[in-house]
């Protein structure tokens, strides 16, 4: 039984941080459209349905699919084709020990809402983290081509120096925590209590190496396609080039959903009180259901009132209709729902299915905020030279972590 | 059970790899493997409860050191080494030793290991968690922690003067 629960989560975990990447790609795409005020991609289309651009993502994984899969005749064979999976395995392995609630309790059955509650928690993201490392690395090396190489050397100086900054910014956190374990750091956040306000240098850095770990502006020289072709994944092409472009969306998506959870408080929200909606249920259900039903209904009303029948003459047109009339017809219901719960008392595995969804509601809404920000960075700033950036990690950062470390271990001692 | 299948694939799995770091004629090749060698050590520490050493043995081994490593096969770019077979340099008695040594390990193996390694060995959950490791390194074994702390100073410092620029 344990072991079926834990293949079933092992496989759900996975899966939502992969079905997270269509949808940071397309966000990418358009955000950056936004950002150089153009309009995006917008071209590909079934049936002439659009949906903003998001059909682009299937039309990729099409062209992805049928192009030719090269291998140069000068690689290393065995270690090419294996550079892209350990750049996958690593970006999605990493979610093992990371929670997406608290652990749930049904009748007797505590379910962990993650797959692996470790004691060492954190240090299993570093440590799998560090071998992030070897994909970028055997991938540019095993292509034999020089920009591959250059790539290479500078994406894993930089990882390598990077992991520095954010283990000792991540020592500072635990100085304040006491434990590595993750679930209770996020249990010690309640309220406001986040430690991105009570640790500020900490989460700062952490937030910086976690950008160079990814790979993204202002730190992807190790793609820099204006000096280097495309770097390390020069000769990579279909679905070997796709692996390395996924796993840098996976990580971006672990990484904030780390940050949101270290820092952010995790499930934690100002004013959501989780062990009162795990007793009564019906209450917390009569007052959210119809604040939400609100606004689904408004943000329908919203998107229908965008229709018009002459717009664009043809399927785009109803574009708006298949988005906002699913979202009146929810907030309906969602009303409905609440005048048939009026006066009924409900199971008792409501209460804690009610408050673990909405926990993972709540993370996974940090979680997107930060992948956003993560977009939002990248089309804004400009590239560090290379030099540039090993200053900024040995000679900037790593000393404010020390010094983070040494403000934290004195205030612990001497104040509190 | 599950454990002792586990336990086999990767005992097996690492004889495998470290046999692949010495035979293999490619020296990239070799530093791969050494780090799947790693990784499954990793894996064997995880079944005997040691999660802190199984996860520093990944973080140190596989993901600075081995690092550093293949960063210094691309630099120097190394060719593939003919392969040709070699035997043990050196006088008759280290032969005799090293067979000898392997001789006593391979019957250990085999006949006494039960005894050997299962004597006052008790399985205890907490005592491969950070507390418990970070106690033992703070009070028991404060001196030898420490004076391996300096050590690592010592070997830092020593890097830094040999790798500066001499001074003019």
């Amino acid at each position: 039984m344990e072991l079926i629960i834990a293949a079933i989560k092992a496989i759900v975990i996975v899966a939502l941080i992969l079905q997270l990447i269509p949808v940071l790609i397309w966000f990418e795409r358009k955000g950056s459209a936004y950002i150089q005020d153009r309009r995006g991609p917008n071209r590909a289309q079934i049936l002439g349905i659009r949906l903003g651009g998001m059909i682009h993502n299937l039309a990729d994984v099409v062209k992805l699919f049928c192009k030719q899969d090269i291998i140069p005749t000068k690689a290393s064979r065995i270690i090419y084709v294996v550079a892209p999976m350990i750049a996958i395995f690593v970006a999605s392995a990493t979610v093992g020990v990371v929670p997406f609630a608290e652990p749930l309790h049904l009748g007797g059955l505590t379910i962990p809402m993650q797959v692996a509650d470790l004691n060492i928690g954190i240090l299993y993201i570093l440590g799998i983290g560090s071998l992030g490392v070897y994909g970028v690395m055997l991938g540019g090396w095993s292509s034999n081509n020089s920009y591959s190489l250059l790539g290479t050397l500078r994406a894993s100086a930089q990882m390598v120096s990077y992991e520095i900054a954010m283990g000792l910014a991540l020592i500072g956190l635990f100085l304040v925590t006491g434990t590595v374990r993750i679930t209770e750091i996020v249990s010690q956040q309640t309220g406001f209590h986040w430690y991105a306000f009570t640790q500020p240098i900490a989460f700062v850095l952490f937030l910086t190496s976690l950008f160079a770990e990814t790979n993204r502006n202002p730190f992807d020289l190790a793609e820099g396609e204006s000096e280097l072709v495309a770097g390390f994944h020069t000769e990579y092409s279909s679905m070997k080039f796709a692996l390395f472009f996924m796993a840098e969306y996976a990580h971006i998506a672990v990484g904030s959903l780390i940050v949101s959870l270290l820092f952010f408080g995790g499930w934690n929200l100002p004013g959501l009180d989780f062990d009162w909606i795990r007793v009564y249920p019906e209450a917390a259900l009569s007052m959210g259901l119809p604040a939400l039903a609100v606004g689904a209904i408004a943000f329908g009303l919203f998107l229908c009132s965008k229709f018009r029948r002459h717009k664009y003459n043809d399927a785009r047109d109803y574009e708006v209709l298949i988005f906002g009339v699913p979202h009146v017809l929810i907030g309906f219901l969602m009303i409905g729902a609440t005048l048939l719960l009026h006066g009924t008392t409900l199971p008792t595995w409501v209460g804690p299915v009610l408050v673990a969804a909405l926990q993972m509601g709540v993370v996974l809404a940090k979680t997107l905020f930060f992948c956003a920000f993560f977009i939002w960075v990248r089309w804004t700033l400009p590239r560090f030279r290379y030099d540039q950036l090993m200053d900024l990690g040995w000679k900037g950062m790593i000393p404010v972590a020390l010094f983070n470390i040494v403000i934290t271990s004195a205030w612990l001692v001497f104040v509190h | 059970m599950i454990e002792a299948y586990l336990f086999y694939f990767f005992a097996v799995t690492t004889v495998l790899l470290a046999v692949t770091v010495v035979v293999q004629p490619n020296p990239i090749g070799a530093a791969v493997s050494l780090v799947g060698t790693f990784f499954s050590l990793a894996a064997l520490f995880v079944l005997l409860h040691a999660h802190f050493v199984a996860i520093m043995q990944i973080i140190l081994y596989a993901g600075a050191i081995m690092v550093l490593f293949i960063f210094v096969i691309m630099l120097l770019n190394l060719e593939p080494e003919k392969v040709k077979l070699r035997t043990i340099a050196g006088n008759r008695l280290v032969q005799g030793s090293a067979a000898l040594y392997l001789a006593g390990v391979i019957a250990l193996a085999f006949f006494g290991w039960r005894q050997f390694f299962t004597q006052g060995v008790v399985a205890n959950e907490m005592e491969g968690t950070i507390e418990a490791v970070g106690k033992l390194l703070l009070t028991d074994y404060l001196v030898p922690f420490e004076m391996t702390s300096v050590l690592l100073l010592v070997a830092i410092i020593g890097a830094v003067i040999l790798a500066r620029k001499p001074v003019e």
